[in-house]
């Protein structure tokens, strides 16, 4: 298995500060979006295309295009993140991530595949999201490609109970190119997970369901390069479950469940670019 | 185009043959069913193609979204279920999944209707053309016989979107002559031309209503008969140049008269030639069990009520 070097990790370390303060920037201008949920994505979704994923930022003008890795956001809000990721990693120019949210944007509030390059499929409304990337999986297989696909979901969005028809799809068609990740910052629009509909014990119920399950710490780099290296090398779907924070990084926003969907003043807003930098 | 020999015939085997045929000229077509592949006749592709079958069990939801997964991979996904199961149980999905990305996929759903029988109102769509036709960019299609059901399966497979296709249960009479019969996507049928009241309709009640013109004839009445399997896009011109000739309309759905051929030709209507129009289907209420012929005449959709409903619409009884 390849290792990072510290070099790499802090390469990673410093992409993320500007994903995180590209979120808050666009939330604020967009005087709308979901902070929380996206802070608490940011070293997953920017450790996957920095380092974990084969993939074309000339989007498909590349020869290659069809053997790029999937990447499939089933939680839909945190779109901010993955266009920050995106545009930094040099699909679009980071100057339009101030149309987000915007009448006439191609970054639309949630996801959509026909607006923007690097978006494979639409998502937003909760649940949908891993049994796509199952059929981009079962798809991939047909055609003898060996990408992976990674679908990253919410925690709460395990209570939509189509997700756990995917897991039974997944886990019956052996998907090990599929790695699915559980965001799991333990809140959800309206209070604690745990207290609205508990999910535990989540790693016993994927594996289970015939998955292959890791338990990593969400924000650390190496933690996450390592479970998808290993996940890569799995015979089974494999989820990695990340704890994180939501809202990671602002200070008042980190574990605050009022932070879910709403975006800062300008007051806040300059605290939290003040915490980011 | 027209045969006159009504053999009844399943339109679903005539579904699952197509698809195998398909299956054999193009491996992108890939087929998805939820557990009921005997009864939407997929199991004819599944036996012959097994590598591009998959049966999701019931989980109609995982089904669409994996359709949608695989269209991504430039598959072309037919997707099968009970009309009720796939446009309510996954309505969603479709909606998110397929038609806002506006992924190439199929679905074909079987059982459409009141003529799903016995089984009673839990397994009867009659509200599933109001809601896929709600769906932008979905083209909704409700084929009339097994000829019509083959070139429509062959027309899904070349083009590229979404599309909702309904299929009834029944065993229905041949109404066209396969030698003869062409599909064409954008044009509505006139199947008998005709002065004093425009019939419109689709899927297993234009046989009906190819016997309701001959009852209306033996009694004076010149009925134009119109078979509209596109509901969406429709043909406004087709519908509009009869509302024009005869000023008087009815249309005949083996569905809800709320959101289906009944509401979209009012819509047509409405807005290029006001006329007067009586919605012939199931009206807002649920269905029940029963046997497919007495269901059809309690629900007033067998040639003879409809005749009489024509009739009394015209002021003739």
């Amino acid at each position: 298995m390849t290792k990072l070097s510290e070099k790499e990790i802090q390469d990673v370390k410093d992409f993320a500060k500007i994903v995180r303060r590209d979120i808050i920037s666009m939330i604020y201008n967009a005087k709308s979006g979901h902070p929380g949920g996206n802070l608490s994505a940011v070293e997953i979704i920017s450790t996957l295309y920095l380092k974990c994923m084969r993939h074309f930022p000339d989007w498909n003008r590349n020869p290659n295009f069809a053997t790029r890795d999937r990447f499939i956001l089933s939680k839909g809000h945190a779109s901010a993140c993955l266009y920050s990721v995106l545009s930094r990693c040099g699909y679009f120019d980071s100057k339009e991530l101030m149309t987000f949210r915007k009448l006439g944007s191609r970054l639309q509030g949630h996801p959509s595949a026909k607006h923007i390059e690097g978006v494979e499929v639409s998502t937003g409304s909760l649940g949908q999201g891993l049994s796509i990337a199952c059929g981009i999986a079962l798809g991939l297989k047909l055609d003898k490609l060996d990408s992976n696909v990674f679908v990253y979901l919410g925690d709460g969005e395990l209570q939509e109970g189509s997700v756990w028809e995917g897991v039974m799809n997944a886990a019956h068609h052996k998907l090990d190119n599929l790695i699915a990740f559980v965001d799991k910052n333990n809140l959800q629009i309206d209070g604690c997970t745990n207290d609205i509909k508990c999910l535990e014990p989540l790693n016993e119920k994927f594996r289970a369901f015939g998955w292959d399950c890791a338990v990593i710490d969400g924000h650390n780099i190496l933690e996450i390069f390592d479970a998808v290296e290993q996940a890569k090398l799995n015979s089974k779907p494999t989820v990695i479950i990340a704890n994180t924070v939501k809202g990671k990084g602002v200070s008042y926003m980190e574990n605050n469940v009022g932070w879910h969907g709403k975006a800062p003043n300008a007051e806040e807003f300059e605290i939290a670019i003040k915490d980011l930098t | 185009m027209l045969t006159n020999n009504r053999e009844r015939k399943s339109i679903r085997s005539e579904y699952g043959k197509t698809l195998v045929a398909l299956g054999r000229e193009n491996k992108d077509i890939v087929v998805l069913d939820a557990d009921l592949a005997c009864s939407t006749q997929t199991a004819m592709f599944a036996k012959e193609f097994p590598e591009r079958f998959f049966n999701m069990g019931i989980a109609e939801q995982d089904m669409m979204s994996t359709a949608a997964g695989l269209a991504a991979e430039g598959k072309i996904p037919f997707a099968s279920t009970f009309a009720m199961f796939a446009t309510g149980r996954a309505w969603d999905q479709i909606r998110n999944s397929i038609g806002y990305p506006h992924f190439n996929v199929k679905i074909v759903a079987t059982h459409g209707g009141i003529t799903v029988g016995e089984d009673g109102a839990s397994h009867q769509a009659l509200e599933d053309v109001s809601i896929m036709r709600s769906i932008p960019g979905m083209m909704v299609i409700v084929p009339a016989d097994c000829a019509e059901t083959a070139e429509v399966i062959k027309f899904a497979a070349k083009y590229k979107g979404p599309m909702y296709i309904r299929i009834a249960r029944t065993n229905v009479p041949d109404v066209f002559d396969r030698e003869t019969y062409c599909f064409n996507p954008d044009k509505a049928l006139i199947v008998e031309e005709g002065l004093d009241v425009s019939l419109v309709t689709n899927g297993e009640t234009l046989a009906e209503a190819i016997d309701c013109v001959a009852i209306l004839k033996e009694k004076g009445i010149s009925a134009e008969l119109i078979h509209l399997p596109v509901v969406k896009p429709i043909d406004v011109e087709t519908i509009v140049k009869s509302a024009a000739k005869t000023n008087k309309v009815v249309t005949i759905e083996n569905h809800s008269i709320i959101g289906g051929v009944g509401s979209a030709v009012c819509e047509a209507l409405s807005e290029n030639y006001p006329a007067k129009v009586l919605r012939i289907g199931t009206n807002d209420e649920f269905g029940q069990s029963g046997e497919q012929r007495e269901l059809m005449n309690y629900y007033g959709l067998t040639g003879e009520k409809l005749a009489q409903k024509v009739l009394k619409f015209l002021g003739k009884i």
